[in-house]
């Protein structure tokens, strides 16, 4: 059950192309949703069955976010796709906009249909100059023959679709910076509530959803809730995109059922290297807790078994280590990225990065002392909250825990090694 | 129990019946609860950033800002339990680790919201042992000092920017630790309101530059005020050091100026410093000037106006007082000068069309409430650049207008009000009649009502797209307000300009007032500082001459009050040739200026503005008493009154015994009573409108940095690139027509004066117009405000 649904395409020549989408059932749904004016509410009822579940990281059910926008009240309301991929590890929706730019575009129609929305934004990361491309073509393509714009197949819908190109800042993977910065503002994350549902875009009731998510629809709406569910497990439907990293043999995207046990997926990665032992996996994204290699082991690739491991399945990127790599080294390269990318708007984050990233950075260059490492762990708890004591964050988006979150995993499982830097003044593992 | 639109909650054991959806913070506050904050601000939007305010709520997997959770029923608070001090504590730490923790060297040292609560909630010794960040400072201007290392990120200064001023000039660059807050490329700062953000910064990243080192907050005395530069009476108070005035900051007044204060209000007292003071009475002796005592000094005064008046009659003196003088000074000089049966008595000095005065009403007001004016639906500004000119209303409006207020504006020039216009027409003065005639118009007034002069006008009127739209905007508000700014009231055409926009108001059914120039013209109608009426409106035996006419029929004597004839004046140019063609004039004055020194016989010292007590009445009727706060050192200025009433002794008039200004208000309130701020009035009288010509008409508006003597001498204020803006300013059009496209100087020739100026081509103004800013250096060598001007490449 590989390649089921976003990458249902991917080995046909030209994926991306209109006919080619076409040629497997492409906009059928679309067609019939539209033609028989489904109602919204069985649609909706039909993503609950899947079990579909927000690809962007947070897992939040896809059918119950659409269920909260008030269709029927007058005013503009918008779909904003979350193309903005900047979570450290994820590839998956790069490819999707490159090979399958035509699911992506059929899932935002559905979802502007059953949601009222008559516009539509795809908000895509600034580096992303090819998908943009490929994307701009498809809605050429799309416009040309009627699939978007005014009346589509006679239904008096009416759907336009922009795309918005990024300028590089992680922060604006953030929902509600992403609004603010297709408003043209500085891409700082608001305050919720009011949560974008009821004030989104320029005010306008907004949905936002990840282009995994939204790309997924068609494919459900056509074959079924059921379907989709049955593929993965209970509360964890469908398959998934995960994109493996790090010390594999065979980097890549892999579209493959949730509860996959992760053993499986790795060997689908071709193995750790040089058939080195694992050390230890991040398996939801650089913002998730790590895991140490053994217990990843013995754990399925899915929402609820990766949580009850001790970790979230996030944006689906799993980061692969083997024992070669210096968990100082790495979690002073993470805590780098929260400080560059913290947008600053809230004290703890913007405070609280830097003092991290500067500490580890202190200890990887041997000047750590032992009295840091409990401090770590309380700035970290201070400023994103205790994950394995089930607290949330202090600040305004989840950046701040996004960046606690490592150092308080790493310090849980690795102590030992920033325990033998700090003392020895260097790496406890021989390194690359 | 609680219905749908209370609720029942709970914070640190105490139960409250509360609003539903209100924020737990304004709960708290109200209930007498401390919650430490930085970032919120009653009269701000929420940002909920700082997290200073982070307080535990029972089932909430995590501490919530009080700043920004609306109450539900049943919730418990608790702000002070363990999860509660420790987030609060912990978001202290993480503010802390970068400031630099110079409170000894800073100026908000003792009056810092940082430090104070760093008092309750900081720790001892700090566990951040990092480099700490460095922030270079900017120059944002001569009004404020940035230290931006110390910021603390609330983005205060930046909300009170883009919500109350209208203006965002601050705003934050850089992300993260590398935010930073500046103008992007560094400017001086513009708002005429920019100074709030010094109350708003709760550390010392935004500090006074005019008083900043100049003394601890604990070593000020704090004495309230009103201040003295414009028609609201905003409250303020006045800090002194020893007898200075150190620093002036506002007094919260919902009523009028909420908790923010216009600049000039604010840095204007730096002016009381200058050298220019008058320390001590003067006297010209063969032609020099020579030191004197009071007592010869009010002796020669009173001998000099009692010669005049026995060689030449009462009625050769002309007695012209600023209309910042306080309400007894003016009572005073009324009862002076109508008891030796001189009605040449003024304060309008800077109106030049007096043709309907008869028909005024018995003071001019705003009409409404200033509060009211946050409701308004809809309002019409004629000759106002209401920003500028009275920028806590500027405040009020914009509120209005972010609830979807439509605001129309017909002035010389189309102004950024800093807040969105739906309809601006630019007319020079005599086209902003035409303008008018042509709304007026379109509402179908009944035209048989208006008086000749207006009438041939309405019926050649043509009613333009814009026109219908005002009119049809002003129709539709449910609340609508037709306002006559300053320089509506120094039109040459005043009375033509007020006939229509009353037609209008009456036939929209619009609120309808005034916006007079200086902080006590309502006290002066109300005291008879006019030539045509008593006390409160009542009839006198005689009229006297008005300010324009006693200046162009010079008089034998001048007693100038608190006035510099040459700025002050809406025609310098005949204003100084008539005191220097005069035999005596009396300057009562805080400065000397060289000019005076010229034209002057006598100088009496004053004490200004701060130094002195009264009473002014605002634009909407509001009577307001002060107290003097500061004194000069070496100074031997008297309160005006005090003057006044010695004049009054020697003329042996009855009831000059006054030993206070109390005293003197007293009387008034005795003799004048309840008064009306009914603006209800009838006008027919009106000056006819000259015939069109292919001239310029030069157009002016007091420059709100040179508004009276004691601004103009403000050096902070005087430094802003406000102050120093003296270009005459045309449209491209004109620009084109006279060849001046590529101009950068131009002869102005204005009467018989001939003055190169800087051209500045400017597409708000209206066509064949020549906008030039008022009671500058430069504005003082050419004709009045108003008038046919020649323009040509220098
Ligand atoms: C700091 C930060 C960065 C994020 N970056 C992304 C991103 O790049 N792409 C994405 O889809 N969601 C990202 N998210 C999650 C979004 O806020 C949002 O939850 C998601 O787009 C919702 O879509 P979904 O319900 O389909 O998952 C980010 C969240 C945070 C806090
Ligand atoms: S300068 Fe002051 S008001 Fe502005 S953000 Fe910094 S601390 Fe806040
Ligand atoms: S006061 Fe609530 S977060 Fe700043």
């Amino acid at each position: 059950m590989v390649n089921e649904v976003c990458f249902k395409n991917i080995d046909k020549d030209k994926a991306w192309k209109l006919d080619v989408y076409q040629s497997t059932g492409g906009y059928n749904v679309l067609k019939k949703i539209l033609q028989e004016k489904t109602d919204p509410a069985t649609i909706i009822d039909e993503l609950k069955t899947s079990v579909l579940r927000g690809r962007g990281g947070a897992g939040f059910p896809t059918g119950l976010k659409w269920s909260f926008m008030r269709r029927d009240d007058p005013g503009q309301k918008y779909i904003v796709c979350n193309s903005d991929e900047g979570e450290p590890g994820t590839c998956k929706d790069r490819d999707i906009l490159r090979y399958n730019p035509h699911a992506l575009i059929e899932g935002m129609i559905i979802a502007g249909y059953t949601i009222g929305a008559s516009v539509g934004y795809n908000y895509i990361r600034g580096e992303f100059w090819q998908p943009y491309e490929r994307c701009e073509e498809a809605i050429e393509e799309a416009r040309a023959a009627g699939l978007l714009g005014k009346n589509i197949f006679g239904s008096g819908f009416d759907f336009e679709l922009h795309s918005h190109l990024g300028a590089g800042a992680y922060i604006c993977g953030e929902e509600t910076a992403l609004l603010e910065s297709i408003e043209g503002k500085k891409g700082q994350p608001r305050f919720k509530p009011p949560f974008p549902a009821s004030y989104g875009l320029y005010g306008k009731p907004t949905t936002i959803n990840n282009t995994e998510s939204l790309a997924s629809v068609p494919e459900i709406l056509s074959r079924g809730g059921q379907w989709f569910l049955d593929i993965g497990k209970p509360n964890n439907g469908g398959s998934k995109l995960f994109s493996v990293s790090g010390h594999v043999n065979k980097p890549g995207n892999f579209e493959v059922p949730m509860g996959m046990p992760f053993s499986e997926l790795l060997e689908m990665a071709g193995g750790v290297r040089h058939g080195r032992r694992l050390k230890a996996v991040i398996p939801g994204g650089s913002s998730v807790p790590i895991l140490p290699g053994e217990i990843m082991m013995d754990t399925n690739m899915d929402y609820d078994s990766i949580t009850e491991a001790g970790s979230l399945l996030g944006s689906g990127a799993v980061i692969i280590m083997d024992d070669l790599t210096c968990m100082v080294s790495v979690l002073a390269n993470l805590s780098h990225f929260y400080m560059s990318e913290s947008c600053g708007q809230c004290t703890p984050c913007r405070e609280g990065t830097g003092w991290l990233s500067r500490v580890v950075h202190r200890i990887e260059h041997g000047e750590g002392r032992m009295e840091d490492l409990d401090m770590l762990f309380d700035v970290a708890v201070k400023m994103g909250g205790n994950y394995y004591e089930r607290e949330g964050g202090r600040t305004i988006c989840a950046l701040g825990d996004a960046a606690s979150m490592p150092v308080l995993s790493f310090l849980k499982h690795f102590r030992k090694e920033f325990e033998y830097h700090i003392e020895h003044k260097k790496c406890m593992v021989a390194r690359y | 129990m609680s219905d749908a639109s209370t609720v029942t909650i709970e914070i640190d054991g105490k139960t409250l019946e509360v609003k539903a959806g209100v924020m737990l913070i304004d709960i708290a506050d109200d209930a007498n609860i401390d919650i430490p904050r930085f970032c919120y601000h009653r009269h701000l939007t929420i940002a909920a950033n700082c997290r200073m305010c982070l307080v535990d709520v029972e089932n909430a997997p995590k501490p919530l800002p009080a700043c920004a959770t609306p109450v539900m029923d049943g919730m418990k608070v608790h702000t002070k339990s363990a999860r509660a001090i420790a987030a609060q504590k912990a978001t202290m730490e993480f503010l802390l680790i970068n400031h630099p923790l110079d409170c000894p060297i800073c100026d908000q040292g003792g009056e810092c919201e940082l430090q104070d609560v760093a008092m309750a909630y900081g720790g001892d010794v700090s566990r951040y042992t990092e480099g700490k960040r460095v922030v270079k400072d900017k120059d944002i201007g001569p009004l404020i000092s940035t230290d931006l290392t110390r910021c603390i990120h609330c983005t205060r200064c930046i909300r009170f920017g883009e919500e109350i001023a209208g203006l965002r000039e601050l705003g934050a660059t850089g992300r993260g630790e590398n935010m930073q807050i500046g103008t992007y490329i560094e400017h001086a700062v513009s708002s005429e309101l920019s100074g709030n953000v010094i109350d708003l910064c709760p550390v010392g990243a935004l500090t006074a530059k005019p008083s900043r080192y100049s003394a601890r907050a604990w070593e000020l005395n704090q004495y309230p005020s009103i201040a003295a530069h414009d028609c609201i009476g905003s409250h303020l108070s006045v800090h002194t050091f020893r007898s200075d005035t150190n620093r002036i900051v506002p007094i919260e007044n919902s009523e009028i100026n909420e908790c923010w204060l216009s600049d000039r209000d604010r840095f204007s007292y730096k002016g009381l410093t200058s050298r220019d003071r008058l320390l001590k009475p003067m006297i010209k002796m063969d032609g020099q000037w020579r030191e004197t005592d009071w007592q010869t000094a009010l002796e020669k005064t009173f001998a000099a106006m009692q010669d005049t008046i026995r060689n030449y009659g009462a009625d050769q003196i002309g007695v012209l007082a600023s209309p910042n003088s306080t309400l007894e000074e003016l009572y005073l000089l009324k009862k002076l000068t109508s008891n030796i049966d001189c009605f040449n008595f003024d304060h309008r000095l800077r109106q030049l069309d007096f043709s309907h005065q008869d028909q005024a009403p018995m003071i001019p007001t705003l009409g409404s409430s200033i509060t009211d004016l946050e409701s308004l639906d809809s309002v019409l500004l004629i000759g106002s650049n209401i920003s500028k000119e009275q920028p806590m209303l500027g405040i009020r409006l914009r509120k209005a207008q972010k609830k979807g207020a439509k605001i129309c504006q017909i002035n010389h020039r189309v102004y950024d009000l800093r807040m969105p216009c739906e309809v601006g027409i630019a007319a020079h003065y005599r086209n902003l009649v035409l303008e008018l005639a042509a709304v007026a118009k379109a509402l179908n007034i009944d035209s048989s009502l208006l008086p000749h002069a207006a009438n041939t006008l309405f019926v050649q009127a043509q009613i333009l797209e814009k026109h219908s739209q005002i009119a049809e905007i002003l129709k539709n508000g449910e609340k609508s307000h037709v306002i006559l700014g300053n320089q509506a009231i120094s039109s040459p055409y005043y009375s033509l300009v007020e006939i229509f926009a009353r037609a209008i108001a009456t036939s929209c059914n619009c609120l309808f007032g005034y916006l007079t120039d200086g902080a006590n013209a309502t006290g002066a109608w109300l005291t008879g500082a006019i030539p045509h009426r008593d006390y409160n409106g009542a009839s006198q035996k005689t009229a006297g001459l008005n300010a324009q006419s006693m200046l162009e029929q010079p008089r034998n004597l001048y007693l100038l009050h608190n006035i510099e004839i040459d700025y002050d004046c809406a025609d310098p140019v005949t204003a100084l040739s008539a005191v220097a063609s005069s035999d005596f004039v009396v300057c009562m004055t805080p400065y000397v200026s060289s000019d005076m020194q010229n034209y002057a016989d006598i100088l009496l010292p004053i004490s200004p503005y701060l130094e002195t007590s009264g009473t002014f009445i605002n634009i909407e009727g509001r009577v307001q008493t002060f107290a003097g706060a500061s004194k000069l050192k070496n100074s031997e200025a008297r309160p005006a009154w005090k003057i006044i009433r010695v004049l009054g002794n020697y003329f042996d008039i009855d009831g000059f015994e006054f030993n206070s200004s109390k005293e003197i208000l007293e009387e008034i309130e005795r003799t004048i009573g309840e008064f009306k701020g009914d603006n209800t009035a009838t006008i027919t009288e009106a000056t006819a409108l000259a015939d069109k010509e292919d001239v310029i008409y030069r157009c002016s508006e007091v420059n709100m940095y040179h508004s009276d003597s004691i601004v103009r001498r403000s050096e902070p204020l005087q430094n802003t690139p406000e102050a120093k803006e003296d270009r005459i300013h045309i449209n491209a059009d004109l620009a084109k027509k006279l060849n001046l496209e590529r101009a950068t100087q131009v002869l102005v020739k204005h009467g018989n004066k001939t003055i190169a100026m800087h051209l500045a081509i400017d597409d708000t103004v209206a066509n064949d117009c020549a906008w030039t800013s008022f009671a500058t250096a430069t504005s003082k060598k050419l004709g009045p405000m108003y008038g046919v001007i020649e323009l040509e490449a220098d």
